[in-house]
């Protein structure tokens, strides 16, 4: 993965500011309430969603369990259906590829269907550098590329703007990207729609190259396929001379008849809908009949690493439907860029820290960043085990351990800044395992319990700033058991 | 029917009226209570926090502390839930990294037996009005490890809706974690802190006049919550409404 950006704060220093600032709460309160209650409607329509689930959970299982294999194919399918496939070991690779294949078309603009595999990588920022626009046609997406902004939410990336914002946004910004905002433009939705359709539109009709990212590839067919709501992503598929669609490894299902189970559970775990209005298939090229030349970059990004890690890599079963984002309460609180990436909410949490590696101060502090409270587990259409992921994660941060990267197999030294708390926990570990030294210290506490101030030092003060202490009892429990039934057993 | 408490090192220091509340429980349904002074804590601060090989010896030590008993009853969802999910994985790693097997075979014993204080009352003991009178206005709050991790279910509500006097009033957005989550309080402060407000206001807008739950260390931050924002109402164990008669009320 493209690595974080250099002093990307920590997960609880960038939480600070989301948490202070009330609209931008209420604005992800409203919209993860929404869809949360709506989702749990959609999936409650089915009788059997148990079952998908555990297939769609046993499928991506055995997927990765044999990737190299169905890679292979997939390569080999495309490639008979008239595309060429590129392999792309890390975010440079895949970027020097994909900007050499746009330069090649003499092209300075590229129309982009949302794709996280490119902003995982920098695509954009790398064609810029080349001298080529990007232009994000996914209305949200356009939103926040209007907004200079970054994504906050895997499928709703401008969740955390309101109506008036996007208006605002709207006004001032579009001229400079191509067709300007109507006058009066209002912050009825209908309005923005209509805004931002003639906008895209003229881009649609100039633009010689697509970029993509794929929901799913096929491997028996070679087939890619776009989930998406607006048709936006349709006409980046269709229109263009030239396409090239970026995809992690991970993306690929055996069969077509794998592809329904997750046809059905992809929707309703993300829009709450039973069916996305577009689902856009493309294999290769044909004659007279959508793009003339079709690239597959295959990217691996740190993907090979997590699949060795044998509890780490169920991350992978993620197919980015973020129903983990809408149930998680970190996330309502700190907001998606308090993730310092791509993928936020707990998915972000378990995934950048395998993919990047946990040597960044935001790496490090990813596995913390949940209560470890499971809601994410049961709505999570691959049943992922988030929490005993974050738990895995956590101990490779304070403890370090074995870890595999760049394909080899290395000896992780523990984060820095855990010695004092490494300290602790080795001390707590002792007094736990000497119940007379336990003892003693609780007695210690009771004794000394009129001298506790309301405010606490240290690693303490985190609780006394917002809370009031429990009150110590003037006698710990094994004292009084002891003193009302004897030691007896 | 002989039953070991495990009373946690929560409750032990902090909350030791718990503990009590558990023995006047269940020597009034006619079970005789036994307290290992061997105890200590389950390891979940530690192992929640990355430290697996310092909860590793806790392991071991739970399983010598309460070896004889059929029954270890904790009123503490968070160490049921402890037990039963991660004792098995330490003693699967412990011996994959050549520590042995003694570590899996006391996870193999510790997980059958341990049983959440609710579990053990309507699974074992198969009842649901065990004599409580607590006459006051309660809300529940399902704390994420009994509700997720242990599958706790409706028994908890069953058990207080048997409680002479008690209103149950519904908690809005109840099974929404309060932010509490071990050592997350003390690495996301802010976070928690927001998660705990948020949870204190759905408390007091019940008009409750007390929370109760399966937890003390989700209470602890609730009430801790409560408390500093000058609430009336008061974080109360299950345990203790549970305990409470005409004779012997609630402190």
């Amino acid at each position: 993965m493209s690595g974080t950006q250099p002093g990307t704060p920590a997960f609880p220093e960038a939480a600070r500011d989301a948490v202070r600032d009330g609209t931008l709460r209420g604005n992800l309160r409203h919209a993860t309430r929404t869809i949360r209650g709506k989702r749990a409607r959609a999936v409650a329509e089915l009788d059997d969603w148990a079952e998908l689930r555990a297939a769609g959970k046993a499928i991506k299982d055995r997927t990765l369990r044999h990737l190299d294999h169905y890679l292979v194919r997939l390569e080999r399918s495309v490639t008979a259906a008239g595309g060429t496939v590129h392999w792309a070991a890390d975010a440079a690779e895949a970027n020097r590829i994909v900007t050499g294949l746009v330069k090649a078309t003499g092209e300075r603009e590229v129309v982009k269907v949302k794709s996280m595999a490119t902003q995982e990588i920098g695509l954009n920022e790398a064609l810029e550098a080349e001298g080529v626009r990007a232009y994000e046609t996914d209305l949200a997406e356009l939103i926040v590329q209007l907004g200079r902004d970054r994504p906050s939410h895997t499928l709703v990336p401008a969740i955390h703007r309101n109506r008036g914002e996007i208006r605002d946004v709207f006004a001032r910004e579009m001229a400079a990207w191509g067709r300007p905002a109507p006058d009066g433009l209002t912050d009825r939705p209908a309005d923005l729609a209509e805004a931002a359709r003639l906008h895209l539109r003229e881009k649609f009709l100039r633009a010689g190259v697509g970029i993509s990212g794929a929901n799913f590839m096929v491997a028996e067919t070679g087939t890619l396929v776009v989930v998406e709501s607006e048709g936006n992503g349709r006409m980046c598929l269709t229109l263009p001379e030239t396409l090239i669609s970026v995809v992690g490894i991970e993306k690929v299902v055996p069969t077509w008849r794998d592809l329904e189970v997750f046809l059905q559970l992809l929707p309703r775990s993300s829009t709450a809908e039973r069916m996305n209005p577009y689902t856009t298939m493309w294999t290769g090229t044909a004659d007279g009949d959508g793009p003339r030349a079709f690239h597959l970059v295959l990217l691996d990004n740190g993907r090979t690493d997590t699949l060795a890690d044998e509890v780490g890599r169920q991350a992978l079963r993620c197919i980015r439907c973020s129903a983990c984002l809408n149930v998680c309460p970190v996330y309502e609180r700190a907001g998606g860029h308090a993730y310092g990436s791509v993928y936020p909410g707990p998915i972000g949490a378990i995934l950048s820290p395998q993919l990047r590696g946990t040597g960044s101060a935001v790496d490090a502090s990813l596995p913390y960043a949940s209560s470890l409270c499971g809601a994410c587990t049961d709505v999570c259409p691959v049943a992922i085990d988030f929490p005993e992921v974050l738990i895995h994660l956590r101990e490779r941060v304070v403890q370090g351990g074995e870890a595999t990267r760049n394909g080899v197999r290395v000896r992780l030294r523990p984060a820095k800044g855990h010695a004092a708390e490494r300290a602790a926990m080795r001390a707590a570990r002792w007094a736990l395992d000497h119940p007379a030294a336990l003892r003693a210290g609780q007695r210690l506490v009771s004794r000394t319990r009129r001298l506790h101030p309301a405010r606490l030092p240290g690693p303490g003060r985190a609780w006394t700033d917002a809370r009031e202490l429990p009150e110590v009892p003037p006698e710990p429990f094994r004292d009084w058991w002891r003193r009302t039934r004897g030691d007896a057993r | 029917m002989r039953v070991a408490l495990f009373v946690t090192c929560v409750n032990d220091t902090l909350y030791p009226r718990t503990g009590r509340a558990v023995v006047r429980l269940l020597e009034r349904l006619g079970v005789e209570v036994g307290f290992p002074a061997e105890q200590s804590c389950c390891g979940q601060p530690q192992y929640n926090t990355g430290y697996r090989r310092e909860a590793e010896p806790l392991v071991r030590r739970f399983d010598r502390a309460f070896a004889g008993y059929e029954y270890v009853v904790t009123p503490s969802g968070s160490c049921a839930a402890m037990v039963r999910d991660a004792y098995p994985r330490i003693g699967a790693e412990a011996a994959a990294e050549g520590r042995g097997t003694e570590a899996a075979e006391a996870a193999a014993r510790a997980v059958p037996r341990t049983y959440e204080l609710t579990e053990f009352l309507v699974d074992v003991l198969g009842v649901t009005d065990v004599g409580a009178c607590f006459p006051h206005t309660v809300t529940y709050h399902p704390t994420c490890h009994g509700l997720r991790a242990l599958g706790l279910g409706d028994r908890p509500r069953r058990l207080l809706s048997r409680v002479r006097g008690l209103q149950l009033r519904e908690l809005d957005g109840a099974e929404e974690c309060c932010g509490f989550g071990g050592t997350f309080a003390v690495k996301n402060p802010d976070v928690s802190a927001a998660m705990g407000a948020d949870k204190a206001r759905a408390v007091e807008a019940t008009g409750a006049e007390a929370v109760c739950a399966v937890d003390n260390s989700c209470l602890a931050h609730i009430g801790g919550v409560l408390a500093r924002r000058g609430s009336r109402v008061r974080a109360v164990h299950l345990a203790e409404i549970l305990a409470a008669t005409e004779e012997e009320p609630h402190g």
